[in-house]
Formats: structure tokens, C-alpha cells, sequence
């Protein structure tokens, strides 16, 4: 074995994968109901006194923002809680003695967190279509994106975890910075309702261009490029990428 | 010596607070041997352990496992060497068979049932295969531990203290189960506070401490080199001097005279001899007595007195 190793990175994806179903409540049916609630108050009852959005029925708007929420959460709190538990209990011994590395952790933990977000994605939207009326104007990019946007946050996420050392910081980030840039960065709104110089502020949330990108895919229009918006989050990826590299290369919060 | 299976060299490790838990060791293992490491607590044994499978990162030195650079060649290395910690480290929310299958897997290796079966059948977890490991007792959660490592069986098999905490029938059936390994061939590396462990089972001992290797020996050639016979003969009269016919023999009175306290040999069955030779002298001596209270030192001494820092007991 000098390569990559396929059957490790499988075991550890498997694994992570089993161990969402073990916590299918927590895992499936808590962001579900979540995001169902979301949808009968912002999308029926209050959804019905508010002026379409470029065309687009309020109900049906905000759609793309809602499953970003999930996406975003549960990517993060996946990869975190997936890499951070072998820490805490002691089991990552394991995984640092195996022949894998952080291609085989990617893969597994990552993939694994991704896969849960995808699998997510496809029932919110699924559970979107019960509330509102919605359509896809690009649906091989939304699909690209919708997996660009879980890889990337499986990653931070797994940054996350590596770096969390007890369980409250593990939540910080998701709660106190994540969820309320996700709420400010136009889920449930255009920023172009927002006036000045609140507008212009909110382009400094980086949230914003995610939830444009993807509000693109679906409707053909947003209130930043969409050029702008995938170029963001493909860096971001690749941000996250160096990082776990460089956490494996000098075993930062892995190995003494 | 053959071609060492594992060979370390100038290994040092300094941890981020300055302490130097390894300093400069060397250590040669050749292939089939159980090689006992002991020391005291902080001696740098986890850490050497550690360094060699992957959970340390060295300061400085070279590790090679089966001709392979740990440093740069460390796949094909670890996916021969088996690590059973001292922690007792387990995903309580596992299954015992899917937490080995998962081992199996991990290391690069394709499944197979039957071997996994055999693993959890030579440990008595068979029969607990389909339990969560966190309803089993520190025992068999430690059998778990023992059942990930032999999953994709390993040619070299490091045990950190393997019976650390476990009832004396547990540390038999360990024991046993060490032996068969060593009989298939597998290279084993232990630590333990347990001198018997070692005298039991070892073929050559390591002795570490400070992170430096002090000692390491065949154990038959260290006990015969650093090994010494006790004797206590118990006088029927307290003497106040020893006669000049005995003086050639290593002994002092002691006890108030009641008692010759013999201290020599050198751990072959030599001593054994000459105490026998003592009391002849003494019977010719007109010296009467009316106990002998022998002891062969044991690896404990020797180690006590290494770590001591003395050159034996």
C-alpha cells in the first residue's frame, strides 16, 4: 500500500455514514421539522401578505435560503461532531495509527458529512414542494452547487472539530457566528429591501453570496454575480482544503 | 543480529512545554521476539510507542518497520503494525463485530468474516459479537481493543500495558493469547508495570527511564548478569565473628549474629551451589543451624536496582 487507501477511506465513510443513521432523529427528522415550520410560518401564513420578490412568490423565495440554512448547519455540525468524538473519547488513536491520511480522512468524514447534507437537501426540497410552488431554472448547477456548498462547510466543519477542544466551542461557531450571518445574509429576504447603508454592509457577509448563488440556480436572478458567488465559495473550499493539509502536515490538535 | 523488523535510531521527542519525554534512544527489534519494555511512570514508554505508530510526532531520529521510513513510507508500515493502548479507548455506541470489521477495514484490508470470527473467538467475544461495547466490562472492552488490533493481523503488535487493570484470569488468557501470536510469527513489543508480565513472557527486555534506554538484554543474559542468589541461614548459636574457614564465602552476620546472610552468584545457579557449599563448610565448622531461607533475584530486583540507578541489586 503506497497510495491512496481506498478501503480505509470506504470504512471510515460507511462508518460515519451508520452512525447517522444510529442518530436518525437527530440527524434527518430534527432539521426536517425545522425547516417544515420554517415554511408553514414564513412561507403560508406569513408568505401570503408579502409582495413577490422579482417575480418570484415569497413562499417560493425562500426556498433556495432555507435549504442553504441546512445545508450549512448540518454539513458544519456533521464534519465536527464526526472528527471531534474520536478526539474526545480517545478512539482517534486509531484512525492515526491506520495507514490514512488526510485524503482517506477527507473522503471518509467529509464525504460521509456531505452525503448526510445531500441526502438532507433532496428531502427538504422534497418537503418544500408540500408548502410551496417551486422550480429549478438550472437544475445540473443547482445540484453542482448544493454539493459544493456541503463539501465546503463538511470541510470547515471538520476544521471545526480539529480545533474545538470541549463541547461548547464546538457549538460557538455554528451558533454565535454561522446561524446569524445565515439569517442576515438575505435567506429570508433581498438586500435589496435593506436600505443604506445596510445594503452595502450586507456585501460584507460572505453568507450573502452563497445564498445568491444558489437563489440563481433557482430562479435566474440575484442580487450579486453569480460569477462572484461560485468563485467565493470554490476559494473558500480550497481555503478549507489548505488548512486540513496543513492541520495533518504539522498534526495540529491530532498528534503531540 | 538478522535484519531488525523495527530500528530506531537518535529518536528524541520534546514536547511543546519543553519536557523531553524521549532522549536519543536506539532500540533494535528482531522479528518474532517479545520485547518488553519497562520503566516507571513518565519513563517515556507511551511516548515511544506513540512515535512508532503514528500518534507522536518525533523531534528528531529515525524509525524504519520492515525496511519502510516511518517518516516517508508510512503506509506500507502501519498497515503491518497493530496498537493495543493503554486507554481504554472504544466507540461505546458500536457493536463489538462491526467495531473489528471497521479496524479491518480501516488498515487497507478486504473483509473476511471467517478471520474476524477466529479474532473474536480466540478472545471469548463471539458470543458477545452483536453487544454494544459499552455494555460490556472493562475487561472485554479491553478484549475489544485487542480484537481491533489483531483485525487485520499484524507482524508487529504493540501492547501498552495490555493487562493494566485486568482480574488474574483475564491476564492468563492474555498471556496465552500472546504466546500463540509469538508462535505465528508476530513480533511483539510490550509495556508493562507487571515485572512477572515480562519475566513470563519476554525475550529480551528493555529497561527506560528519564526517556533514555538504560538497558536492553536477552532476559536470560541479563538475569544471569545482573541476577544474584540470597541466602538466610539461620544459626542455632549467635556467632560473633565469622570463622576465618568461611571467609572466602560472600556472607555477614546479621540479625544480631543469629543469622548468616549470604548475597552472591550471579543468576546462572552458580549461587545456588555455593550456598550448598556454605552450609558443608559450616557443618564442618561444628557450625549448627536450623534454617535456609534461599531466593534467586527476580527481574523486579534488577530492575528496581536499574532504575535506581545502581548496576544491579
Amino acid at each position: 500500500m503506497t497510495h491512496f487507501n481506498l478501503r480505509g477511506a470506504w470504512s471510515i465513510y460507511v462508518r460515519e455514514l451508520m452512525r447517522a443513521m444510529r442518530t436518525a432523529f437527530q440527524s434527518i427528522l430534527s432539521p426536517v421539522l425545522t425547516t417544515s415550520l420554517y415554511f408553514i410560518v414564513f412561507g403560508s401564513a406569513i408568505g401570503d401578505r408579502m409582495p413577490d420578490l422579482g417575480g418570484v412568490e415569497y413562499g417560493a423565495f425562500i426556498v433556495p435560503g432555507l435549504l442553504l440554512l441546512t445545508l450549512l448547519s448540518e454539513s458544519t455540525s456533521n464534519a465536527s461532531f464526526g472528527i471531534y468524538m474520536p478526539r474526545f473519547t480517545g478512539t482517534i488513536y486509531e484512525l492515526l495509527s491506520a495507514p490514512v491520511g488526510v485524503a482517506e480522512t477527507l473522503v471518509g468524514f467529509v464525504g460521509a458529512a456531505a452525503t448526510k447534507s445531500l441526502i438532507l437537501a433532496a428531502i427538504i426540497l422534497a418537503t418544500a414542494n408540500l408548502f410551496v410552488d417551486y422550480s429549478i431554472a438550472h437544475p445540473i448547477l443547482a445540484a453542482f452547487y448544493i454539493m459544493l456548498v456541503a463539501s465546503s462547510f463538511s470541510l470547515f466543519g471538520f476544521i471545526l472539530g480539529v480545533w474545538a477542544d470541549n463541547f461548547e466551542k464546538l457549538g460557538i461557531i455554528p451558533l454565535l457566528i454561522l446561524m446569524p450571518l445565515t439569517f442576515l445574509g438575505g435567506t429570508f429576504y433581498s438586500i435589496d429591501m435593506l436600505p443604506e447603508p445596510w445594503d452595502s454592509i450586507a456585501l460584507a457577509n460572505p453568507i450573502v453570496y452563497l445564498v445568491n448563488g444558489l437563489r440563481w440556480t433557482f430562479y435566474g436572478s440575484s442580487d450579486v454575480s453569480i460569477g462572484l458567488s461560485f468563485g467565493l465559495t470554490l476559494g473558500f473550499l480550497a481555503l478549507c482544503i489548505t488548512v486540513i493539509a496543513i492541520i495533518f502536515k504539522t498534526g495540529w490538535r491530532l498528534r503531540d | 543480529m538478522s535484519d531488525p523488523i523495527l530500528d530506531i535510531s537518535g529518536l528524541t521527542k520534546v514536547y511543546s512545554g519543553g519536557l523531553k519525554a524521549l532522549d536519543d534512544v536506539d532500540l533494535a527489534i528482531r522479528q518474532g521476539e517479545i520485547f518488553a519494555l519497562l520503566g516507571p511512570n513518565g519513563a517515556g514508554k507511551t511516548t515511544l510507542i506513540g512515535a512508532v505508530c503514528g500518534l507522536v510526532r518525533p523531534s528528531a531520529g529515525r524509525i524504519c518497520a520492515f525496511g519502510h521510513d516511518m517518516a516517508t513510507d508510512w503506509r506500507r508500515a502501519r498497515a503491518r503494525i497493530g496498537l493495543v493502548p493503554q486507554e481504554l479507548a472504544t466507540d461505546m455506541f458500536e457493536t463489538v463485530i462491526r467495531a473489528v470489521s471497521y479496524s479491518r477495514g480501516l488498515f487497507g484490508y478486504p473483509p473476511d468474516k471467517a478471520l474476524i470470527e477466529e479474532v473474536l473467538r480466540s478472545l471469548s467475544l463471539w458470543d458477545k459479537r452483536d453487544a454494544k461495547i459499552m455494555e460490556l466490562s472493562g475487561g472485554m472492552k479491553r478484549r475489544v481493543l485487542i480484537a481491533k488490533a489483531l483485525s487485520h493481523e499484524p507482524d508487529l503488535l504493540f501492547l501498552d500495558e495490555p493487562t493494566a487493570g485486568v482480574d488474574v484470569e483475564l491476564r492468563r488468557d492474555m498471556w496465552a493469547l500472546i504466546e500463540q501470536m509469538r508462535q505465528r510469527g508476530t513480533t511483539i513489543i510490550l509495556t508493562t508495570h507487571y515485572i512477572e508480565e515480562a519475566e513470563e513472557m519476554a525475550d529480551r527486555v528493555g529497561v527506560i527511564r528519564n526517556g533514555r534506554i538504560l538497558m536492553v538484554d536477552d532476559k536470560a543474559a541479563m538475569m544471569a548478569r545482573l541476577g544474584r542468589t540470597e541466602a538466610r541461614i539461620t544459626l542455632a548459636q549467635p556467632l560473633d565473628v565469622i570463622p576465618s574457614g568461611l571467609s572466602d564465602f560472600p556472607i555477614e552476620l546479621v540479625e544480631d549474629g543469629r543469622e548468616l546472610a549470604y548475597r552472591g552468584g550471579d543468576g546462572t545457579g552458580k549461587g545456588r551451589a555455593e550456598v550448598a557449599e556454605l552450609t558443608k563448610a559450616l557443618i564442618a565448622a561444628g557450625i549448627d543451624y536450623v534454617g535456609i531461607d534461599v531466593r534467586e533475584s527476580s527481574l523486579e530486583d534488577i530492575f528496581v536496582g536499574l532504575v535506581a540507578g545502581q548496576e544491579g541489586i
